[in-house]
């Protein structure tokens, strides 16, 4: 079951996904930026927008397959591409198969499952990176999203990650296990269960106590970080890149 | 007199599940009973790799024997026969029912005592008994409850889950002739005993499901805690075992396993108080056991899962009610909710199969395809791709499903959104123009978003999208953020 990984490669590509494009860029330029930090190139195809997931999980596999056709075709090289979110690594890696199976491009769709990492996933198993922490000592609760849970089943990569950062005391929120209700879709084709979910969420995380949250996936965060800001509960939350990036410069 | 007509399921979901959630004490019953659930089973495997293994091997037989399940059906009627077991075929619900109907009639039967059965549950088989004028009185103490309480389960494994101690002594005190509030747990299981205890003698007939049929030996296997199973099925002098046509499993051999996943991830027990066999009715030279044992074995759409290659993952399901237990959406909203006999993720997918799409296909909404159900499962049921399967045969007619009212959930200004955000997205001129506009004019964006901003602040653009940073990022350092031709990485 375990993944078997690479060696560090020279080269990369960068997968920015959708949301982090549109409402935190700047996920996606720290996750770059470590990226080349482990002296890596790193190429971001200006022609990449969505991988498809929120039409393939609404059950719309025609417009999911048209939109992750024109993202294999951002990739035609055999390099590693990295992904600083589970859900659309997720989406590529565990769904890109299935979606072009007994297509023309079953065959590429296949090659690129193969070589795309999450972001954390890569950094701490390819390039075996070692942190220095800078940052003041803080007090951190981490939501690990369902898709690094338990489709990629890489949580354990992002727990050793932060694990390398001295300053950071990382506190454990009740049902760390539990789906933040946000879903996609979901949270707006069912908005009160979606609802419910996400205030247990953001109940368990404030209890914590913690100064901030940190996750891997910006479509947990803007579910979650959009509840509390309602609630008017002063917990902030950051891309994992940037958390690392920031306390590492 | 035809089947449960189930096109409520769609009809009412977004009410009852706006009801469920209001109701706080019945999220508290569920969260409290799920949480309890979650744990026993945790501690029955306490070993990852070992319970990944055991799962692999319940699916590994749970798949053998679907993969030959018309031979195996066949043997285990010819089996069943050959015991004495009288066995009947019915294709859908009604057929079901007016089978039992003809064999209570046959005998001038107008009472029957029941085992836990969801199976009976599926085809409505008291309403329609009662319809009839025959009492079909429950026996498990579950579904005793939910039966004077003039209500349905709300979980297949613990039909009364949605209640609570002071609840159930309320009911009990109010419904049962005699009997003083009482919240003595003990107590309270006592007086349910005494009351069905003179039952299972006066009843003409007693009705069962199954949990294991054993081709090989035409045994019927029925798992269960109290003892009423034992004497639904023995006690009164005929037995009619309710079984779907997926229970059937090749030999003796295949039980052991699947009966320790099935207690262990039901309800976090090792085995469970009774695990009893049936294989025929009462023999000359027996004293005990009805005299005749009859076997009506249900498809009602099973057939139709079993002729699509993914959709037939479904019948590997043993009923343990794991995906339920484990379920962040069945925790918040409660059984009834799903407003189906099968609730939660195995009842997402297994409703709209049984009851059409158009029917029963909306409650394949309620899922936010977190895995967590899949996770669970004893035999690997990949709960989240088969919904969202459901899903999509839901918007599209496509000619090689046999699904019930596959497109009629299609709705067209939804399709035309999907079209156009396709088309934008695939499109990386377009693409780029929207992102620019979008950050351009953030402080335009509306602070009110549909159901999104009624319970979250609306997200707000970057100043600049990745692609921008990344552009200015690549001006600063050429040498790392270019476009990779054939010759730089041969
Ligand atoms: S789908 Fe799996 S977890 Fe759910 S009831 Fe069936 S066997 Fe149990």
């Amino acid at each position: 079951m375990s993944r078997l990984y690479p060696e560090k490669p020279g080269h990369v590509y960068f997968f920015g996904t959708c949301l982090i494009d549109l409402f935190y860029p700047e996920a996606g330029l720290h996750g770059i930026q470590l990226l080349e930090r482990e002296g890596i190139k790193v190429s971001y195809p200006p022609e990449q927008s969505c991988c498809g997931q929120p039409a393939y999980n609404s059950g719309y596999d025609d417009e999911a397959r048209s939109v992750a056709a024109a993202q294999i075709a951002c990739f035609p090289e055999e390099i590693p591409v990295v992904v600083p979110s589970a859900s659309c690594a997720s989406m590529i890696r565990e769904h890109y198969p299935s979606l072009f199976a007994g297509t023309e491009q079953e065959k590429l769709a296949r090659d690129l499952a193969h070589r795309t990492y999450e972001l954390t996933e890569f950094l701490v198993e390819v390039c075996r990176i070692e942190l220095k922490d800078m940052g003041a000592p803080a007090k951190v609760v981490v939501h690990h999203s369902c898709s690094a849970q338990r489709h990629l089943r890489i949580s354990g990569q992002t727990q050793k990650l932060l694990n390398q950062l001295d300053n950071v005391a990382i506190v454990q929120q009740e049902r760390a296990y539990e789906c933040c209700g946000f879903g996609g879709t979901f949270s707006v084709k069912a908005p009160e269960i979606s609802n419910a979910m996400v205030q247990d969420k953001c109940d368990n995380l404030v209890a914590t106590g913690a100064d901030q949250l940190v996750t891997g996936d910006c479509g947990c965060m803007m579910n979650i970080t959009g509840a509390l800001e309602k609630r008017k509960d002063p917990l902030k939350g950051q891309h994992i890149a940037s958390f690392i990036w920031e306390r590492t410069q | 007199m035809t089947a449960p007509d189930a096109s409520h399921i769609n009809r009412n979901f977004k009410s009852r599940v706006i009801e469920a959630l209001e109701d706080q004490e019945l999220r508290n019953n569920f969260r409290g009973a799920m949480d309890f659930l979650m744990q026993k089973r945790a501690a029955m495997f306490p070993d990852p790799e070992d319970l990944e293994a055991l799962r692999h091997r319940g699916e590994q037989i749970r798949n053998r024997c679907l993969q030959q399940l018309p031979e195996l059906l066949e043997k285990l009627e010819s089996q069943c026969v050959n015991n004495g077991i009288r066995v009947h075929w019915a294709e859908t619900a009604e057929q079901a029912n007016n089978i039992i109907l003809g064999i209570m009639k046959d005998h001038q039967a107008t009472r029957m005592i029941k085992g836990k059965s969801m199976a009976s549950e599926e085809i409505g088989l008291n309403h329609f008994l009662a319809d009839h004028d025959i009492e079909a009185l429950e026996s498990d103490m579950g579904e005793y409850i939910v039966q004077l309480d003039h209500s349905t389960p709300s979980h297949i494994i613990m039909p009364a889950i949605h209640k609570n101690k002071q609840q159930i002594a309320r009911l009990f005190h109010e419904k049962i002739p005699g009997i003083d509030y009482t919240e003595d747990v003990d107590q309270l299981i006592g007086t349910g005993r005494k009351v069905l205890r003179q039952k299972f003698f006066e009843a003409d007939v007693g009705l069962s499901g199954v949990n294991f049929a054993i081709a090989e030996t035409g045994t019927l296997c029925l798992v269960e805690n109290e003892g009423n199973g034992r004497m639904s099925t023995t006690v009164p002098p005929v037995h009619i075992a309710l079984c779907g046509i997926e229970k059937v499993v090749e030999s003796l051999t295949d039980v052991p396993p699947l009966y320790r996943l099935l207690t262990r991830s039901a309800t976090g027990q090792a085995i469970t108080t009774y695990f009893n066999m049936i294989s025929g009715p009462r023999k000359p030279d027996e004293l005990d056991g009805p005299k005749e044992v009859h076997l009506v074995l249900l498809d009602n759409g099973r057939s139709r899962m079993y002729a699509d290659k993914q959709l037939q993952q479904t019948l590997r399901c043993i009923r343990c009610g794991a995906c339920m237990n484990h379920c962040p959406v069945y925790t918040k909203i409660g059984g009834h909710a799903y407003g189906s006999t099968y609730p939660g993720p195995i009842g997402q997918v297994v409703s709209p199969q049984i009851w059409g799409l158009d029917k029963a296909g909306s409650i394949t909404q309620a899922c936010s395809l977190n895995g967590a159900c899949r996770d669970a499962c004893p035999v690997n049921i990949p709960l989240p791709n088969l919904i969202r399967r459901l899903r999509h045969e839901g918007n599209i007619d496509s000619a090689d499903s046999q699904t019930l009212g596959r497109g009629s959930l299609r709705k067209p200004v939804e399709s035309l959104i999907w079209k156009f955000w396709t088309y934008l997205n695939s499109s990386p001129l377009w693409y780029r123009l929207t992102l620019w506009g979008a950050t351009r004019f953030r402080n335009l964006m509306p602070s009110s978003i549909g159901p999104w901003t009624r319970y979250r602040s609306a997200p707000r653009p970057a100043e600049k999208s990745l692609h921008e940073l990344v552009k200015a990022h690549q001006s600063q350092s050429p040498s790392h953020v270019i476009k990779p031709t054939k010759q730089e990485t041969k």
